[in-house]
């Protein structure tokens, strides 16, 4: 369930200020899509954000959520209906995991039974154990279980949309990617209507269907696909914004499941390593893959050293994007494994998939 | 960091069990030295079982309803002053409570006393109350302007209105303030209601005075020390509320 999001010459001003802080925006955003806003800080976009659930009040300008316009609505029951989720995670401290992914439904009047029920069911699937983590107080969470958290109280009413103000601004790099990758997983399953703000472009182009690039007073410099946006800027204010290493970027909109996948020489741990020998020295390969009895990789084996396997560093999984594969092939040297949802080994990217790969986005681009 | 945390933390709770212990021993050791005294006729009518329980009972009875009085109009009107509509009056309103609290507490009763006329409980009661209304509204506004503004951004986002946010949010996180604000307050109030007597309330205020103008020492120390055992174990009481009392997701 999604809907419809419209912006009709939405315009703020403040009292006492020359410049309306958001001045004449239109722009529909579509069911079941993630729409991002990035641009620089100041430019408006977290007011823009706010004026659709009336945290702000437009000044003038129409805003319809699927056809109905939210002024006509009262503000506490129309935010009730949309997820919102900023930045930290903004979780009540003195009241637990449970109490604050179970606000919504308790401001909606759901039963405590059923209520219950959902604050499990979203724990579970941000990825947090409802057993665990449901009697915790926030601040025994790391910020990452925060934000999940944050994202599973978003969610709880199953509104929607959702509004997120720069979510993952506050956590590591590291932390941040998955967070991302949960995102992208959640709403392949959800198919929600997402407005997502942000100032990191690279943020932008990895989870958006579309982005909106803004300006100053939120002016839409150009507002389509990051394919679009990242091959043809609409201007150098936007090419400015797209900086320096695109082509990486581009690695990002890739998942690794969208290349062609190469076969390593694959081993089971029971195998005799005088057989693998036999057979690398058949394949002409140096390595082999050990697997365990699940299919699950557990190491690398050498030609020469057969008895003294190297456990696999860096994984990647079908989900993953072609900026993380070339990562691990840099860690791993020469090839990433790829494991699929049981963590089972499906298959290698190799460099040279990953440069051919970027040759071609670049022909596309330019042509 | 965490090793001073615990540190502190052991020291409060030991501070817990030591302060009622050593209030009792010293309560218990003046009277037990007052009653082994030669007692005259004058002596005897202060200082026997009905006339030091009833004392103790009325500088009771001063200080909480001076505390309930002062819970029921500072936290609401702190609730009040941290509204946005109402950020500019704030500093008015802090600024008379400062002056109820700097001017001397007997100045404080004997003009209200001057003023209105009245005698007993409430004549000790309103002006004590008045005297000792700034720590709670005091700690009441910085608590509640204490609260991360990204909560209140939070739950008005999520849907809560902003009564609920109040009711469930800002006034649960400053809880801890306010009982510490409550505590201060109390303290003051057992100390001050001595002054009572002044204006005819009752109170240990009575034994100290007696004891003092006829220059019964028992009757002065005996007074004297119970004011001062109330005042411990009333610091006492707030220090296990606020250990107990406080946000659980907070301590």
């Amino acid at each position: 369930m999604a809907s419809e999001i419209e912006l009709v010459d939405v315009t703020k001003r403040y009292p006492g200020a020359d410049q309306p802080a958001v001045d004449s925006v239109s722009m529909t955003i579509p069911a079941g899509e993630i729409v991002v806003f990035v641009g620089p800080s100041g430019c408006g976009k977290t007011t823009t954000m706010r004026m659709i659930n009336r945290l702000i009040e437009p000044t003038s300008g129409r805003i319809t959520i699927d056809g109905e316009d939210t002024l006509s609505l009262d503000p506490d029951r129309l935010r009730r209906g949309i997820g919102y989720a900023i930045q930290q995670a903004g979780l009540f401290p003195h009241l637990t995991v449970g109490q604050n992914v179970g606000m919504v439904p308790g401001l909606l009047g759901w039963k405590k039974s059923k209520s219950a029920d959902r604050v499990d069911e979203m724990l579970d699937l941000v990825g947090l154990d409802p057993a665990d983590f449901r009697d915790r107080f926030p601040r025994q969470l790391s910020g990452g279980q925060q934000q999940r958290v944050g994202v599973a109280r978003a969610l709880a009413a199953d509104p929607p949309v959702l509004l997120m103000d720069e979510p993952f601004g506050a956590v590591d790099p590291i932390t941040r990617g998955n967070l991302q990758d949960e995102l992208m997983r959640l709403q392949a399953e959800l198919r929600k209507t997402i407005v997502f703000v942000t100032h990191d472009f690279g943020e932008a182009v990895k989870l958006g269907d579309r982005i909106a690039v803004l300006g100053q007073q939120s002016r839409i410099l150009q507002y389509d696909t990051p394919e679009q946006i990242l091959a043809n800027p609409a201007d150098d204010t936007v090419a400015g914004f797209v900086g320096a290493g695109a082509s990486l970027k581009q690695l990002t909109l890739l998942r690794v499941r969208e290349v062609e996948l190469s076969k390593a020489i694959t081993a089971t741990t029971a195998d005799d390593p005088a057989e693998i020998v036999r057979r690398l020295a058949a394949a002409k390969r140096e390595f082999a893959l050990l697997l365990d009895a699940r299919g699950r990789p557990t190491g690398w084996v050498h030609a020469r050293t057969p008895s003294k396997p190297v456990p696999v560093g860096d994984s990647v999984t079908l989900q993953s994007t072609l900026q993380d594969a070339l990562e691990a092939i840099l860690t791993e040297g020469g090839a990433a494994v790829v494991t699929g949802a049981r963590g089972e080994y499906v298959g290698l990217v190799e460099i040279d998939t990953v440069m051919s790969t970027v040759k071609r986005l670049r022909e596309e681009a330019g042509a | 960091m965490t090793a001073a945390l615990a540190r502190e933390r052991r020291s409060e709770r030991l501070r817990l069990l030591v302060q009622p212990v050593a209030v009792l021993l010293l309560v218990l050791g003046v009277l037990v030295w007052a009653f082994s005294q030669d007692l005259d006729s004058i002596e005897r009518q202060s200082l026997n079982a009905s006339a030091l329980l009833s004392a103790t009972w009325d500088h009771l009875v001063i200080s909480f309803v001076v505390t309930a009085l002062v819970l029921v109009v500072a936290v609401p009107l702190g609730v009040l002053l941290t509204r946005r509509w109402a950020r500019r009056v704030a500093p008015l309103f802090l600024g008379i409570a400062t002056i109820g609290q700097a001017s001397p507490a007997i100045g404080v009763l004997v003009l209200f006393f001057l003023a209105t006329g009245m005698e007993g409980l409430w004549a000790a009661v309103l002006p004590i109350a008045f005297y000792t209304l700034l720590p709670v509204l005091r700690n009441t506004v910085v608590g509640l302007q204490g609260v991360d503004p990204a909560l209140v951004d939070a739950g008005r986002g999520i849907g809560m209105s902003s009564g609920a946010v109040l009711r469930r949010i800002e006034l649960p996180l400053a809880v801890p303030l306010i009982l510490a604000g409550l505590r201060t307050a109390l303290v003051l109030a057992v100390g001050v209601a001595t002054l009572a007597v002044f204006v005819n309330g009752g109170g240990l205020g009575l034994l100290i005075d007696t004891g003092y103008k006829l220059a019964r020492f028992p009757v002065l120390i005996t007074g004297a020390v119970l004011a001062v055992g109330l005042a411990l174990l009333v610091d006492w009481l707030g220090a296990v509320a606020e250990a107990y009392l406080g946000p659980k997701g907070l301590r």
